[in-house]
């Protein structure tokens, strides 16, 4: 048994588990947000990524034990005061999910990629860097149209605040 | 996945010593092998030893053409290196194609070297551009360290802490994915040094794991040219044959990925 602590979205947390304990484990049943999904046993699907230390990760492949002491955002972090966070509106309003299962992986992700590539993103670095994350509703046509559609938004965005 | 414990090292001589005292342990890097292996209860060590916070095996320097690549640098971090990119912009591509984005967020090139899957693309890498593989007790090149398929020199408890090599004139890597997996069927590392030497390594299609084709590096040194690739024979006998590639469709990978890779350096 290990005592770790960390900061998840925000908020300093600490919890009781074993050395074996996967992160989205502990995220699910520890913390109670649900919102971080599994959808494979294989580090394949993507539906579990959030965000560590600043980059997406995925949590069904780190121990608890690894994220100790990191700052973890998850999709329960991302919206502020109310609001959507961006890639959540754009997901909304281009119909990016059907059931939903992959979405909160796929949003994670999406925020990663504009945080890396900005308003450069282009349809084939989106398609390309989807890789990770298993979609098996949509076609993935929409997620991609949110993803742009986002990063576009969001880039217009920081630059009328520079 | 079975009990194990946990421990996280602050430097090299820490992680030795719990190593040390370990029944059955495993140092773990990113993880993004061990872990999923793990789950799968195919690896079941009885402590793991976490460097990724040993300071002294991140960072990437470069003097010159000579280059220095801490062994717990991230694919990412080896993808986007612009001091890597300015003498060796193959090595980025290549780190930029390793599984996906948040995989390459926490893979690590010593992890993935010292793991030595018969299908990863950094040993090719190393392989051709004659590489020093550097651990906590010694140096090793390259060509003494991958000894088989997931096998490597490295002793028990014996920790890679950086790479070495210089920057070659010309190099590039290209490989054919599977479709499902996305990991090299084949992968083909090319060098070109400044005094005309080539070599030519390739992952994912030796039944031993990465190797050189002499083949391919006589004909590219008298010719540098997809061309010359052409007349090469690539001998399928010690090739992989497996229900995705047969070995001779694989030795067939192999001019073709050799060819694209001396068009792309």
């Amino acid at each position: 048994m290990a005592k770790i602590t960390m900061t998840v979205n925000g908020r300093q947390v600490s919890g009781l588990c074993d050395d074996r304990t996967l992160l989205v484990h502990f995220i699910r049943e520890n913390l109670g947000l649900t919102g971080t999904h599994v959808g494979c046993d294989t580090t394949q699907c993507g539906a579990c990524v959030v965000d560590m230390d600043g980059q997406s990760v995925k949590s069904c492949s780190i121990l608890a034990v690894q994220a100790a002491g990191s700052s973890i955002t998850t999709i329960e972090g991302l919206s502020a005061n109310g609001e959507l966070h961006p890639v959540q509106a754009a997901f909304k309003a281009h119909h990016g999910l059907q059931c939903g299962f992959c979405t909160p992986g796929m949003v994670m992700t999406a925020v990663d990629m504009i945080r890396r590539h900005g308003s450069n993103l282009d349809e084939a670095t989106v398609r390309a860097e989807l890789e990770g994350n298993i979609c098996r509703c949509t076609g993935y046509h929409n997620i991609v149209q949110a993803i742009l559609a986002a990063a576009a938004e969001m880039g217009g965005a920081r630059h009328a605040a520079e | 996945m079975y009990d194990t414990n946990y421990h996280r090292a602050s430097s090299i001589d820490e992680a030795v010593n719990i190593m040390a005292a370990a029944a059955e342990g495993k140092y773990l890097s990113g993880g993004m092998t061990l872990i999923p292996t793990m789950k799968q209860r195919l690896a079941a060590p009885s402590d793991l030893v976490d460097l990724r916070h040993i300071a002294e095996m991140k960072g990437i320097a470069v003097d010159g053409r000579s280059v220095r690549i801490g062994a717990a640098s991230t694919h990412e971090e080896v993808a986007t290196s612009a001091a890597l990119a300015a003498v060796c912009p193959a090595i980025c591509r290549l780190a930029a194609h390793i599984g996906d984005p948040h995989v390459r967020h926490m893979g690590t090139i010593g992890g993935s070297i010292a793991n030595n899957d018969p299908a990863a693309d950094y040993p090719a890498a190393m392989l051709a551009l004659d590489a020093v593989i550097v651990t906590d007790r010694r140096e090793i090149s390259a060509g003494d360290f991958f000894t088989g398929l997931f096998e490597t020199a490295l002793e028990d408890g014996e920790i890679i802490t950086a790479v070495r090599f210089e920057a070659p004139a010309r190099a590039a890597y290209q490989k054919f994915p599977n479709p499902a997996s996305r990991y090299a069927m084949t992968g083909v590392f090319v060098v070109r040094r400044d005094d005309g030497g080539v070599r030519v390594a390739v992952t994912g299609a030796g039944s031993d794991g990465v190797f050189r084709h002499p083949g391919l590096e006589a004909a590219l040194a008298a010719n540098w040219s997809p061309d010359a690739v052409a007349n090469v024979m690539v001998d399928a006998t010690d090739l992989l044959s497996d229900l995705h590639a047969s070995a001779a469709y694989r030795a067939n990978l192999v001019k073709v990925m050799t060819k694209r890779a001396v068009a792309a350096a």
